[in-house]
C-alpha cells in the first residue's frame, strides 16, 4: 500500500501534527516504504484466528468504589503552561475545525 | 556492603566518581539527581545503623530510565515535549525501589518515548557505547545499560517494549531482563505500547538482576493488568541446566542480516550449555518472518493515542506561537516531538483509520495470536529458548538514522517475546569484532525463574564462578 | 422518528476510573482531580466495580441482554475537556443490548446501554464560544462515571421524546443508578430527529440536538426541530445531517457542526484494561435484588388500591411519595383520600400522622379547610394534628342543635336566597351555605349544615 500525499495530510491532521512544506511527499515516501513491508501479513491466513488484543488473561479487575485524596489545586496545575483562577487556560477554540 | 565493609555514601561517591569521568565520553544520564541520591545514601546508612529495614537494595545506586516517574524529579521520557515535567507521583517500580532505600542516582537518556533500538533518537542527545564511545548503546533503553556497563551505577531500570532492555544489554555485555508482561507494574511508566511495555532490570550479573526482580514485581492495585502470582526470582537460580530441554528456533539463528560473528558466539555458548547438561532440541517458530509487521502495526497503533495527551494543555512544552487551538495542537506536537517520533504517531493513527483498521490493525492482532501460538507449541517441547538477542553488535551511530526499516530489524529476535508475553533476559556470551554479543533466553509466561535460572547456568558456566 | 442517547452520571463515591471524589459540584476548579484523570503521563485506570454494577442493573431494569463478554475501548480525539486525548468508552462490545422501555402501550427499544468516563468542562470567560480569545478548562469533572443509553428512532413526537426521558429518569433513581438531575448535568439528553413523508418507509436525514438541560427544553428542541424539517422539506429544501444545539434564550436549534467533517474516533481495545467478565450468576442476583421500577409500580398503585390514571401519575413520580401513600393508606387512611392529601398538599409529615389528620377529616371532626390549617401548623411546629386540633378548638361544629340555630338565623337573614331554593334554584343553596360558614368562623360540619338547611327550607 502506498500513501498519498492526501492521506498524510489527513492522517497528521487526526494526529495533530503539524507538517512543513515538503514532509507530505517525505512521510509518503517513508511511510509507504515501512507498510511495503508490513503488506507481508497479508500472506498469513488468519480467517479463523480472533484477534489477540492482550497476551496475558488477568480476568476481570476492578477497585473498589472508594475515595481516596485528590491532588491539591496547586499540585495538579504546577506542570501547566498557563494558568488561570485555578483553570488551565487555552486558546480559542474555532468551530471550523475538522 | 551487607557486610557494611563499604557506606551506602562510600558506594554513592564511587558511582558519582565513575560519573564524573565516564560521562562526558559517554552521556547515558540525561540529569543527575546527586542531592536526592546523597541524602538516599545517608539514610541508607542511617538504616545500616539498626535504623530501619534493611534489605538486598538498601544503600544500592541505581540508574533509573527517563520513562519511570520518579516523584518531584524531572522526568521527559527523552523528550523535548515534556521538558520541565515534575511528576506529583510516582512510578510503582521505582517506589517500590525507593522503599526498599535503593539511592536514586538520576534519569537516564533513551530514544525519545522509547521508540529506538540505539537512544539516537533521543530528544537531548545521543548516548555511546561505553566499549567503543563511537558505537551505539542500542535502545531504547541505552542510558541505562550504558551506566550499568561503565560501572557509573550498579544496577538499572529499563523499558522493554520490543527488546529495549534485552538489545541494549546485549550490546553493551551486561546483563538485561523483560519479565512477564503483568508481572511489574506499568504505573508511573510513560507508556508507548501498553500492551507491550514491561519494566525490568540491567545488572552486570543474573543474581543481581534476580533480586532487583525480586524487589520491583508483584501486583499492582494501581495497574489492572499486573498479576497477582507470587513472585519467586531467587530459590531455583542456581539449579544449574542438567536436565533441561532448550529449545533453538531455526529461524531466530537464520534471521535476516545475523552477523557470522553474533551467531559464532551464541553456537559457542549453546556448547557450553549443552556441556553444562541442558538437552538441545530444535524447535520451530513458523511466523517469525511476520512479527515485525505486526509489531510495528500494534505497537505504532497503541503509541499514536498513548502519545496524544501531549497537548499543550496541563503541562509540557506548549508552541506559544499559536494563535487558536488547533495551532497550538499542531505546532506544539509538531515541535515538541522527534522525527520518529511524529512517524511512529503517523503509522499508527493511518493502522487505526477508518478504513485501514481491519486491514492493518485487526490482521496485525491476529497474527499476534499466532505468534503467541507459536510459542506456546515450542514450549510443549523444552523449558526455554534460546537465541541471539540481537542480530548484530553495537552499530555505528548514525548508520541506520536514515533508514528506519533496518533500525527496526535490531528487534527481530526480541519482539516475539513482547508479542507473546514472555519473560525474557539478554545476558553476555563472548564478543564479535571485539564487541559483545548478548545471550537471549525466552522462557514460558510466568517462568521468569527459569529464564533467569538458564542465564545464571550459562553465567557460571562460562566464567567458573 | 426520533432516537434519543441519554448520558447519565453514576452515583458512585469515586469516580470511574481512579479514587477522586464523585463530589465535584460547586469546587474550587481542578480541585477534586488526581493524576489519572488529568491524564499525566504513564498513569492507569482501574474500573470501579460500583459502576459497572450499576450499568448492569439499570440495563435489566430496561429488559437488556447483558453481555456476558464486554471490554473497554479507546475513542480518540482531540478537544481541551479531553485530558488523554482519548475518552475510555465501549465500542463493539458493550455492556447491554436490545432491551425496551414502556410508554404506556408503546414500546421503545433500547440499542445498547455502555460504560465510559465524562469529560471535564470548558468555561468561555464572558464571551460566547465562537468569540472567545480563549477558554479555561476544569477537569474536576474529567473522568466521573457514565452509562450511555442509546434508543432505536421508535419515538414519534415531541411529547414522546420527553416521556421516555421522565420515565428513564425514573428508573435511574428508583435502581439508584443516578440522581439524574438534569440541571445539574446528571442526565443529559440528545435527540436525533428526522421525518419522513407519511407512509413513506425510508428513513429520513437526521439531525443531533445538543445542549438540552431540562425536560421543557428537551419538548420544545424536539417540537421546533420537527417543524422546522418539515418547513423546510415542503419549501423544496433539503434536511442536513448536522448537530444542532438549542438555544434557550432564542427558544430555536441552530447549526452548530456539519458532519462534512466526519469524525474518525479510531476505536481499538483499551490496553490497560482488561476485558470484563459479567457472570450470569452475578447477574442474577442483580436481576433477583431490583427494586420495583416506576412501571411495576403504576400498575400495582391502579390495581391494588383503586386510583385513577392521574393519582398514579402523580403518586409514582417520586418513589419517596408512592412510598408516603402507601405508608398512609397501610396506617389507616382510605387510599383515596390519603391521594387526594398528598398530590394536593404535599406533606411533609409522616405517614401515621397524615393518616391520623385524614382520620380526623373523615371521621368529620375537622373539616377539609380545617384539615389543611391543622396540617401546616403540624408541620411548622411538629406537633400532632390531634394536638393542634385540641388545643386550638378547631373541631367543627357537628352538634345538630347548635347548627340547627345558626341555620335558623341565616335563613331568617337572607330571605332572597331562601325563597330562591323554594322556588328550584339549587344554586341558592350555596350561597346560604357560605353564609352558615361565616357565621360559624369556618368550624360547621359543612355537611350537616346542608343537611339542616335542606330539611328547614323544604318545611
Ligand atoms: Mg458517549
Ligand atoms: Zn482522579
Amino acid at each position: 500500500m502506498t500513501l498519498t500525499r492526501d492521506e498524510v495530510r489527513h492522517v497528521a491532521m487526526l494526529a495533530r501534527l503539524g507538517l512543513e512544506p515538503g514532509e507530505e511527499d517525505f512521510y509518503a515516501e517513508q511511510l509507504s516504504a515501512i507498510l511495503a513491508h508490513i503488506d507481508r501479513l497479508r500472506e498469513v491466513d488468519t480467517d479463523a484466528i480472533e484477534p489477540t488484543a492482550q497476551v496475558v488473561q488477568v480476568g476481570s479487575r476492578l477497585r473498589e468504589d472508594l475515595p481516596e485524596p485528590s491532588l491539591p489545586q496547586e499540585r495538579a496545575l504546577t506542570n501547566a503552561p498557563e494558568t488561570k483562577d485555578g483553570f488551565f487556560v487555552v486558546k480559542a477554540i474555532q468551530e471550523s475545525e475538522p | 556492603m551487607k557486610r557494611r565493609e563499604l557506606s551506602a555514601v562510600e558506594l554513592l561517591e564511587d558511582c558519582l566518581g565513575v560519573i564524573e569521568r565516564e560521562e562526558p565520553r559517554i552521556h547515558a544520564f540525561v540529569r543527575l539527581s546527586e542531592e536526592l541520591a546523597r541524602a538516599q545514601a545517608e539514610e541508607a546508612d542511617r538504616r545500616f545503623s539498626g535504623d530501619g529495614q534493611v534489605g538486598p537494595l538498601t544503600g544500592i545506586p541505581v540508574a533509573i530510565k527517563d520513562v519511570l516517574c520518579v516523584e518531584n524529579v524531572e522526568t521527559t521520557a527523552g523528550s523535548q515535549i515534556l521538558r520541565g515535567f515534575r511528576p506529583p507521583y510516582e512510578s510503582t517500580a521505582v517506589a517500590r525501589l525507593r522503599a526498599q532505600g535503593a539511592v536514586f542516582l538520576g534519569m537516564t537518556n533513551c530514544d525519545e518515548f522509547a521508540m529506538g533500538s540505539s537512544t539516537e533518537n533521543s530528544g537531548y542527545f545521543p548516548t555511546r557505547n561505553p566499549h567503543d564511545p563511537s558505537r551505539v548503546p542500542g535502545g531504547s533503553s541505552g542510558g541505562s545499560a550504558a551506566a550499568v556497563a561503565a560501572g557509573e551505577a550498579v544496577f538499572g531500570l529499563g523499558t522493554d517494549t520490543g527488546g529495549s532492555i534485552r538489545q541494549p544489554a546485549a550490546l553493551c555485555g551486561v546483563v538485561g531482563m523483560k519479565p512477564t508482561y503483568g508481572r511489574v507494574s506499568r504505573y508511573g511508566l510513560i507508556a508507548f505500547a501498553s500492551s507491550l511495555d514491561q519494566i525490568g532490570p540491567f545488572t552486570r550479573m543474573v543474581g543481581d538482576a534476580a533480586l532487583v526482580l525480586q524487589a520491583i514485581a508483584g501486583w499492582d492495585r494501581r495497574d489492572a493488568t499486573s498479576v497477582d502470582r507470587p513472585v519467586d526470582m531467587l530459590s531455583s537460580l542456581e539449579r544449574g541446566v542438567e536436565g533441561l530441554r532448550l529449545g533453538l528456533p531455526r529461524e531466530y539463528f537464520e534471521a535476516e542480516g545475523m552477523e557470522p560473528g553474533v551467531r559464532a558466539a551464541v553456537e559457542r555458548a549453546v556448547l557450553t550449555l549443552e556441556r553444562a547438561g541442558a538437552e538441545l532440541v530444535d524447535v520451530r517458530l513458523p511466523h517469525t518472518d511476520y512479527g515485525l509487521a505486526a509489531y510495528y502495526i500494534i505497537a505504532p497503533a497503541e503509541a499514536s493515542s498513548n502519545l496524544a495527551r501531549f497537548d499543550g494543555v496541563r503541562y509540557g512544552a506548549r508552541a506559544e506561537s499559536a494563535g487558536n487551538l488547533l495551532e497550538t495542537y499542531l505546532q506544539t506536537r509538531r515541535g515538541g516531538f522527534g522525527p520518529e517520533v511524529r512517524r511512529r504517531i503517523m503509522l499508527g493513527t493511518y493502522a487505526l483509520s477508518a478504513g485501514y483498521y481491519d486491514a492493518y490493525y485487526l490482521k496485525a492482532q491476529k497474527v499476534r495470536t499466532l505468534i503467541a501460538q507459536d510459542f506456546e507449541r515450542a514450549f510443549e517441547s523444552c523449558d526455554a529458548i534460546v537465541s541471539a538477542t540481537s542480530p548484530v553488535v553495537a552499530f555505528p551511530i548514525g548508520a541506520k538514522v536514515a533508514d528506519p526499516l533496518a533500525m527496526y530489524v535490531c528487534d527481530v529476535l526480541t519482539l516475539g517475546g513482547n508479542l507473546a508475553a514472555l519473560p525474557g533476559v539478554s545476558i553476555p556470551c563472548g564478543t564479535s569484532e571485539g564487541l559483545p554479543v548478548g545471550l537471549q533466553v525466552l522462557a514460558p509466561q510466568w517462568a521468569d525463574g527459569m529464564a533467569l535460572r538458564v542465564a545464571r547456568a550459562y553465567e557460571a558456566a562460562s566464567n567458573g564462578s | 422518528m426520533i432516537g434519543m442517547e441519554v448520558h447519565a452520571q453514576l452515583s458512585t463515591r469515586s469516580k470511574m476510573f481512579c479514587g477522586c471524589t464523585t463530589d465535584y459540584i460547586g469546587a474550587p476548579p481542578n480541585s477534586t482531580v488526581c493524576e489519572v484523570c488529568l491524564g499525566m503521563p504513564g498513569v492507569l485506570p482501574v474500573a470501579n466495580a460500583r459502576a459497572v454494577e450499576q450499568v448492569v442493573r439499570t440495563a435489566l431494569a430496561l429488559e437488556c441482554e447483558i453481555s456476558r463478554h464486554t471490554k473497554f475501548d479507546r475513542k480518540n480525539y482531540f478537544y481541551p475537556d479531553l485530558p488523554k486525548g482519548y475518552q475510555i468508552s465501549q465500542y463493539d462490545m458493550p455492556m447491554a443490548r436490545s432491551g425496551r422501555l414502556s410508554l404506556g402501550d408503546r414500546e421503545i427499544r433500547i440499542t445498547r446501554v455502555h460504560l465510559e468516563e465524562d469529560t471535564g468542562r470548558l468555561l468561555h470567560a464572558g464571551d460566547a464560544l465562537e468569540t472567545a480569545s480563549e477558554s479555561l478548562v476544569d477537569l474536576n469533572r474529567s473522568g466521573m462515571p457514565l452509562m450511555e443509553i442509546v434508543s432505536e428512532p421508535d419515538l414519534r413526537s415531541a411529547e414522546e421524546a420527553r416521556d421516555y426521558a421522565v420515565e428513564l429518569r425514573g428508573i435511574l433513581r428508583a435502581v439508584g443508578a443516578s440522581e439524574a438531575d438534569m440541571e445539574k448535568g446528571q442526565l443529559r439528553a440528545e435527540a436525533n430527529v428526522s421525518v419522513r413523508p407519511r407512509g413513506s418507509q425510508e428513513l429520513g436525514v437526521k439531525t443531533e440536538l445538543k445542549n438540552i438541560n431540562s425536560f421543557r427544553a428537551l419538548y420544545r428542541a424536539v417540537a421546533y426541530e420537527i417543524e422546522r424539517q418539515v418547513r423546510e422539506l415542503e419549501g423544496g429544501g433539503r434536511v442536513v445531517q448536522e448537530t444542532r444545539g438549542w438555544s434557550e434564550s432564542e427558544q430555536r436549534t441552530f447549526s452548530q457542526r456539519s458532519k462534512e467533517f466526519a469524525q474518525d474516533y479510531r476505536y481499538f481495545p483499551e490496553p490497560d484494561l482488561p476485558p470484563l467478565e459479567l457472570r450470569p450468576d452475578w447477574v442474577a442476583q442483580l436481576r433477583a435484588s431490583l427494586p420495583e421500577l416506576p412501571g411495576e409500580l403504576r400498575g400495582r398503585l391502579a390495581e391494588q388500591y383503586a386510583l385513577s390514571k392521574f393519582d398514579v401519575e402523580q403518586l409514582s413520580q417520586e418513589s419517596a411519595t408512592a412510598r408516603l401513600f402507601e405508608q398512609t393508606v397501610a396506617a389507616g387512611a382510605p387510599p383515596k383520600q390519603a391521594a387526594n392529601w398528598i398530590i394536593g398538599n404535599a406533606p411533609t409529615l409522616d405517614a401515621q400522622r397524615l393518616a391520623e389528620l385524614i382520620g380526623l377529616v373523615v371521621a368529620g371532626t375537622i373539616n377539609r379547610e380545617q384539615g389543611v390549617r391543622v396540617l401546616e401548623e403540624a408541620q411548622a411546629s411538629g406537633r400532632a394534628p390531634g394536638e393542634v386540633v385540641r388545643e386550638q378548638g378547631l373541631a367543627q361544629v357537628s352538634d345538630e342543635a347548635q347548627l340547627g340555630l345558626v341555620v335558623e338565623q341565616v335563613i331568617a337573614e337572607n330571605p332572597r336566597a331562601a325563597a330562591d331554593f323554594r322556588s328550584g334554584k339549587q344554586q341558592a343553596l350555596g350561597a346560604l351555605l357560605a353564609r352558615v360558614k361565616e357565621a360559624t368562623g369556618g368550624s360547621a360540619n359543612m355537611r350537616l349544615a346542608a343537611q339542616l338547611l335542606r330539611h328547614r327550607l323544604i318545611q
